[in-house]
């Protein structure tokens, strides 16, 4: 990332995205029809209560599962590397040291050593792992080896990142400590963000725009604004009468859904 | 302070451990010296004591021990590596895992052993049939463990991996050779316990040197005490293997937790 201008993200279009499942007992509709524009650049917040399919949505947008009908495109024209994930649990190589993990990503995709090695370098500064360049994950703490899966995701420079919950293992304190870090790598790096959470308060600090999903099968429901300016002092934030309508407004879309989610799993 | 009483107590514990073996042939060497028993049948440990000082001298107990380990290893390293690889491809191709399967679960329950009279056919009486014996049983646990090691990969890594473009070289390479790692260490431990116990067993039958054909030519000759040396010389070969993988594992998975 130090050695070149990091490039700005990309746009995704989504366009009639659904997703059914084979299984025993028949087929289930995990996502019916999405319609979604994600602008370049932008933080694109997705909250929706449990089992709406938001985390196979994301997967899809990854590459890791196949769609049942609908297409997407990303706008990533002259892009080495299209998408980097993040993952809940932070999905470190336990055999391989901090590193060697950051390095993964650019190693797979036959960047040599000499010229990895000054990007994982400036990848771990940024996350300040650069102490830890030789430990392997179980030596770090949760909010450590998430960094770490951070710094994995950057340092290949991808159009678009996708994260699912990355900070919902971790306690209070470190979660609001890596939003803030999270925030300021995407300030000045620009890239384009799907952020998939069950924390309102989250999609509110980190979010340029959030989606409420439906309940199963999932649908976006709807997109909310978040009209909050750059850069983003998250606790200030909290406590601003915005903060506290907008979190109230979401939550009544989210109600009903969970609610609903609710209901089906007792009938079920 | 507590630190000083934690050693002492990790020191007394250790001295516990040694205790009762100790004690039994304190007891033993008792018994036998008050009469009790046939010296004939029943040596006592002095005796197993002079007997193994005997035939180090004699360069026998050495000779042997080279050889028998000789057979042991090389069988363990011709059964253990193409266990690995088979096992690993096992995984990673589906069509291999089907023609393996149903292998496997036909031969891996015959005893070794009984192979033995169609092995000696096949390679006569030379170093080659002991060697085979070994490799066969060893070839089994390491072959069950690299694949199941290998199948059963936390999926996140699979993910991460296909979520950063890794070829399938580096898939295997990088991800599921090393995530395979601890279970195919285990399987290597079992394989070289079996390899100890066939390796021996194959001696009595089919061999002219080796502790194995000590312990059996011992009985032959009513020598007591000469079995038993075989007997505790295995042990303590065991034992330093086993302390010696221990050392290896740690080497090779360093990142695994102690």
């Amino acid at each position: 990332m130090a050695t070149e201008p990091a490039r700005k993200g990309a746009k995704i279009e989504i366009a009639g995205l659904r997703k059914v499942f084979e299984t025993p007992r028949g087929s289930v509709e995990a996502i019916s029809t999405i319609d979604l524009q994600i602008k370049p650049g932008e933080f694109f917040c997705i909250v929706g209560p449990s089992g709406c399919g938001k985390s196979t949505l994301l997967r899809i947008l990854a590459g890791l599962e196949k769609q049942s009908a609908g297409t997407i495109s990303v706008d990533s024209a002259g892009w080495p590397v299209e998408n980097a994930m993040v993952f809940q649990e932070s999905g470190l190589f336990p055999w391989m040291s901090v590193e060697e993990n950051v390095g993964f990503g650019l190693m797979t995709r036959g960047v040599s050593p000499a010229e990895r090695a000054p990007r994982v370098e400036a990848a771990m500064r940024l996350v300040g792992l650069s102490q830890f360049r030789r430990h392997f994950p179980h030596q770090l703490s949760g909010g450590m080896r998430q960094r770490g899966a951070i710094a994995r995701a950057f340092v290949t420079d991808p159009a678009v990142l996708y994260m699912d919950e990355p900070f919902a293992a971790l306690d209070a304190q470190n979660r609001t400590i890596l939003q803030e870090e999270l925030i300021r790598i995407w300030e000045t790096t620009r890239k384009t963000v799907v952020y998939i959470t069950h924390s309102i308060d989250e999609a509110l600090f980190l979010g340029d725009r959030i989606a409420v999903m439906t309940a199963h099968p999932g649908r976006i429901k709807e997109i909310l604004d978040v009209p909050f300016p750059h850069p983003r002092n998250l606790m200030a934030l909290s406590v601003t009468p915005t903060f506290g309508e907008l979190k109230l407004k979401i939550w009544h879309v989210l109600e009903e859904e969970v609610n609903r989610a609710r209901a089906t799993e007792d009938a079920v | 302070m507590s630190m000083n009483e934690a050693a002492k107590q990790i020191r007394q514990e250790r001295l516990l451990y040694l205790l009762s073996p100790i004690g039994l042939l304190v007891l033993w060497q008792l018994a036998i010296m008050a009469g009790l028993g046939d010296r004939r049948f029943v040596p006592a440990p002095s005796d197993i004591v002079e007997r193994f000082w005997l035939l180090c001298v004699s360069g026998e107990l050495p000779w042997d021990t080279v050889v028998t380990l000789w057979r042991i290893v090389a069988g363990f390293l011709v059964g253990a590596i193409p266990g690995v690889a088979l096992g690993l491809a096992m995984a990673m191709w589906r069509s291999v895992r089907i023609i393996v399967d149903p292998l496997i679960a036909a031969l891996f329950p015959i005893p070794k052993l009984a192979l033995m009279p169609l092995i000696l056919l096949a390679f006569g009486f030379g170093e080659t049939s002991k060697v085979v014996v070994v490799a066969i049983g060893a070839f089994f646990p390491v072959i069950v463990n690299a694949y199941a090691g290998a199948a059963n990969i936390e999926k996140i890594y699979i993910d991460v991996a296909r979520n950063y473009g890794a070829t399938p070289w580096i898939m295997f390479a990088k991800v599921v050779f090393y995530g395979a790692l601890p279970l195919i260490f285990a399987g290597l431990r079992v394989a070289l316990a079996i390899s100890f116990i066939i390796g021996t067993a194959a001696e009595f039958i089919a061999a002219k040197s080796g502790i194995g054909y000590l312990i059996w030519s011992s009985w032959e000759l009513l020598q007591v005490d000469a079995m038993f040396v075989g007997i505790v010389t295995i042990g303590l070969l065991g034992v330093i293997t086993s302390t010696l993988f221990v050392e290896v594992e740690r080497k090779v998975i360093p990142w695994k937790a102690p």
